[in-house]
């Protein structure tokens, strides 16, 4: 199999490669740009760990091929906050609710909640859990998932 | 014998001094990097030349492997090496199982014969993992198939194919408890009942698969670690495997786990990981697909079958019960079949049962092995407890909230030794029974569910009480093997105060999860009196650490939190030495006052916190005479209440605290497509003294997910062949937030006598009540139809068939 060239911007910056294609895109961003913090979970698709944005849209990066990222701008968890150090509001907000415990499905579900705050600044109970309804947590039951993006919504949605 | 700890608080809650930080909202100190993407999981650890495994598994249920063919796996660039079982047999110690089972050996790979289906045969190692996987499936490995057997009872019976022909019964344990006159109590009881229970085969499946990174040292001759664990022993297991020196293993427990509720015990998966690294002299790493996980990762859960008896009299007071239970622990037993060991420490729950009938089997089959999970084999033990009592009050017509409170443990009765030799500490459940009660507003979920019935709906309400043990102990492998005389289970804790006065703790575990660095500073912050945030808290290597069983069995706020406390004070009283000397008192004239020293009756100058430091680390000539410099010191600590061998007739001093909670949910079942979804989730929980409020909901939360799930949706499936067939998330279906609803919680609190705060654990118990509670709400909601459900998860199939 040949290698393929592909350019992507990830986190803002402009990574060109050369890949295999059949490279997912998690791989590549956790092997390749060892951005680690997104996570493999299942690698079917339905566990929501792998969560990133891809050209805005929240997507399960262990089902993508690298190569058909090639052009796009990707955000990963990494990329959320603006200098990489200082909490967005909804970072912040799952620190304060207890919104995580392993904090291994916490990258997915932040970029899944920030997708929904983007769409619904101020979303109802319901709307959140319809909309992380395809992220998998073991650890927390969701409550105090469900209690952080409302108050992310209240604290500031996605700033 | 004197076991040295920390004072135990004399005084209950109410009027001991109030707390600085204990009890307190504290954002967990953990969070920060993990919601930056910056938390550091096994996966994640990278070095140079690092090499990759793949697995080929056994499609056979169960196989003789009469030969493998590598040599076009080899020949593929890029790929190391290939191991077969036959070579790490040979070159490897079996894995610790803990029943005395001669001939029944575990190996991470088969040897001469494959005994489930995605058990692992061959382990390839290449540059990258794709080379590796198509390495794999290069493999050509010739196999006999062999009769299988996969009913746990089928398997018990004469004639049935031996799993391991080398140990001809599939019977690896069988033993009778009976503590106290049981057939004196059944001869005289106005009544009695049997049921059989069934509590399938699932397992808390963390969404982190097992991963570790091995590297041996050929300079060194050291094996470093890196790997998602959470096992008591790992590094002494993966010593006596490899067959090399316990200090030559260096465990780096620095890593985040992701998620565990007991399964993270990749044993097999390390020895194997390690061999390879040593065998091929470059450090490699294993991460598990799901497919390797779901059906070779050896992390099932309890599989069992119960038949229960309960002697009782109109009134519904239960005097006394039968249990037995047949538990399938797949292939190979490993550590699992002490999981019926553990509820002989809680075997009557929250009830004054005066004597019990104990009988536990432990049968192999040709299915993955079982692992510990969440709540340690307590959660189906009392699963049935539970709708035991719910039979109960059906039988006599009493309320199921009456039955309850009628055979409760008293406020008044603890300490409270139950039939098998386990005393409680303390509790008050009536107390709490009530909060949920009126949390849940019982009186108006009875109109709801009455006037759903009325329009033709199926509702019901449903009721669990649970005791969580909490604290560890070594106890059940001597109570499963005579030959085990093992009683003790530590947990130590380091603490320093460097030469610029700031303080920092050393734990010997990984968490999964758990906020143990909040722990520890919390605790430590109370000691001592300053803010926790500024207490630094490391996960010392296992060569660095001091002695620890890992955050298991419910234990870290009661162990580690002790062992914390320990520590701190040993610190203080040297502290307080250096300031009485420094004042030119004696050291019982002096007191602490905040973070400083000074006179006991109060008069005189604070010999500040940075002074004492000051002369500890800098100025030896004002130290006191013979005292060693530096501010330093450890504490290991012993369980409470424990370290005693079983009596003869099976009584333990299992678990030193216990925890309670009761339970209160509504659910209604669609009549067309048999989901349940909930109309209601209340309870309430006391767990002792709350260190950290949002942890402990959060832990009681999550253990209801789990329930949740037990209770309705994962399982385990194996087909007639031996195939399992619900192997991927699309199959073994687990809680989203759709199927877990907003849950209300009270807490109560009812401190421990035995630890430094009356905190008591509070990992499990959400799990161990959430499936009979569930479960009793279904059988409520089918009572109108004549029938019930005595087993889980009760599936949206199963209630279609029972709502004809």
């Amino acid at each position: 199999m040949n290698d393929y060239a592909i350019s992507v911007i990830v986190n803002g910056v402009t990574y060109e490669r050369r890949i295999p294609p059949r490279r997912s895109l998690v791989d590549f961003l956790r092997d390749d740009l060892a951005l680690t913090g997104t996570h493999v979970g299942c690698e079917h698709g339905i566990c929501g760990a792998c969560t990133v944005m891809l050209d805005g849209v929240p997507i399960r990066s262990c089902i993508v091929y690298a190569v058909q990222a090639d052009g796009a701008s990707i955000t990963t968890v990494e990329g959320l906050s603006p200098d990489g150090s200082t909490l967005t509001p909804l970072q912040d907000a799952f620190v304060e609710c207890h919104g995580l415990q392993c904090g291994f499905c916490t990258p997915g579900m932040l970029i899944a909640a920030t997708a929904l705050l983007r769409e619904k600044p101020d979303p109802s109970a319901d709307e959140i859990r319809d909309e992380l309804g395809g992220n998998i947590c073991r650890c927390t039951g969701y409550q105090q998932i469900v209690e952080a993006v409302q108050l992310a919504a209240r604290t500031g949605g996605t700033r | 014998m004197i076991v040295e700890r920390p004072a135990p608080a004399v005084e209950t809650t109410a009027e001991s001094p109030k707390h600085r930080y204990i009890g307190k909202k504290r954002r967990a100190v953990e969070h920060r990097r993990f919601v930056l993407g910056r938390g550091k999981f096994a996966g994640d650890v990278t070095l140079p030349h690092l090499h990759h495994v793949a697995i080929v598994s056994s499609p056979h249920a169960h196989a003789r492997i009469l030969g493998i063919d590598v040599s076009a796996a080899l020949a593929l660039p890029g790929v190391l090496g290939v191991v077969t079982g036959d070579e790490l047999c040979a070159q490897t110690k079996p894995l610790r199982q803990y029943l005395d089972m001669p001939g029944v050996d575990w190996f991470p790979l088969a040897g001469a014969v494959a005994r489930y289906a995605g058990e692992w045969v061959v382990a390839v190692v290449a540059t990258d993992r794709a080379i590796a996987e198509d390495a794999a499936e290069l493999v050509e490995v010739t196999y006999e198939p062999l009769p299988a057997v996969l009913d746990p009872e089928r398997a018990m019976a004469d004639g049935s194919p031996p799993v391991h022909a080398s140990h001809p019964s599939n019977v690896m344990y069988h033993r009778t408890f009976v503590w106290g006159d049981v057939d004196a109590h059944f001869a005289a009881a106005e009544r009695t009942l049997q049921a059989r229970y069934r509590w399938h085969r699932s397992a808390t499946v963390p969404i982190e698969t097992f991963a570790v990174v091995a590297a041996w040292d050929v300079g060194t001759n050291m094996l470093d670690v890196w790997a998602s664990i959470q096992m008591p022993q790992y590094p002494e297991q993966l010593a006596t495997a490899l067959g090399i020196p316990l200090n030559g293993v260096r465990v780096h427990f620095d890593v985040d786990v992701g998620g565990s509720y007991g399964v993270k015990r990749g044993i097999k998966h390390s020895v194997l990981t390690a061999y390879l690294s040593r065998r091929f002299r470059v450090p490699v790493k294993f991460v598990e697909d799901r497919l390797e996980n779901m059906r070779g990762g050896d992390m099932h859960g309890p599989d069992r079958i119960f038949d229960v008896e309960a002697a009782f009299g109109d009134d519904g007071v239960v005097r006394s019960l039968k249990i037995r239970t047949i538990d399938d622990e797949g292939a190979y037993p490993g550590r699992s079949p002490l999981q019926m060991g553990k509820p002989v420490g809680a075997i009557v729950g929250a009830y004054k049962i005066a004597s019990v009938r104990y009988e536990v089997v432990a049968v192999v089959t040709n299915k993955a092995g079982q692992v510990a999970v969440r709540g340690f084999g307590q959660a189906p033990t009392n699963f049935v407890l539970e709708l035991t009592m719910d039979r109960v009050a059906a039988a006599v017509g009493i309320d199921r909230l009456e039955v309850r409170r009628r055979n409760f443990i008293q406020p008044q009765d603890f300490p409270y030794t139950i039939p098998s030799g386990t005393e409680y500490d303390s509790g008050d459940y009536p107390t709490v029974l009530g909060k949920a009660e009126r949390l849940a507003d019982v009186d108006a979920l009875i109109r709801w569910r009455d006037d759903a019935r009325a329009h033709g709906r199926v509702a019901g309400i449903g009721v669990a009480s649970c005791i969580e043990p909490g604290g560890g102990n070594a106890i059940f492998q001597a109570l499963f093997n005579p030959k085990d005389d093992s009683t003790t289970f530590p947990e130590g804790c380091q603490v320093k105060i460097d030469r610029h006065g700031t303080v920092s703790a050393q734990i010997g575990v990984a968490s999964s999860g758990q906020a143990h660095e909040t722990l520890v500073s919390a605790v430590l912050g109370e000691e001592f009196a300053i803010d926790p945030d500024q207490i630094r808290v490391i996960h010392a290597d296992s060569l660095a650490g001091l002695p620890s069983q890992s955050p298991v069995a419910s234990r870290m706020a009661i162990m580690l939190g002790d062992a914390s406390v320990g520590a701190a004070r040993r610190l203080k009283a040297k502290m307080l030495e250096i300031a009485a000397y420094r004042l030119g008192m004696s050291p019982s004239d002096c007191v602490w006052d905040g973070t400083g020293v000074r006179r006991a009756d109060g008069t005189g100058e604070i010999v500040s916190w940075m002074e004492m430091v000051r002369i500890a680390h800098v100025t030896y000539h004002k130290l006191p005479p013979g005292m060693d410099p530096g501010l330093q010191a450890q504490f290991v600590l012993e369980v409470q209440n424990s370290g005693r061998l079983p009596t003869p007739d099976g009584r333990v001093q299992m678990y030193p605290c216990q925890s309670f909670s009761a339970h209160v949910v509504a659910v209604e079942i669609d009549r067309g497509t048999g989901k349940v979804s909930f109309h209601k989730y209340a309870l309430a929980h006391d767990c002792g003294t709350v260190i950290n409020p949002d942890i402990v909901r959060g832990m009681v939360m999550g253990g209801i997910a789990h329930g949740i799930g037990a209770a309705l949706y994962e399982r385990f499936v194996y087909d007639d062949n031996g195939q399992l067939i619900t192997q991927t998330f699309a199959d073994y279906m687990m809680p989203t937030t759709h199927e877990v609803p907003p849950v209300e919680m009270v807490e109560h609190e009812t401190p421990s006598p035995l630890t430094t705060m009356g905190q008591k654990g509070v990992g499990e118990g959400g799990y161990m009540s959430t499936p009979a509670a569930v479960v009793s709400a279904i059988n409520d909601a089918l009572a109108p139809f004549g029938t019930r459900i005595d087993h889980a998860p009760a599936t949206p199939v199963d209630l279609l068939e029972r709502m004809r």
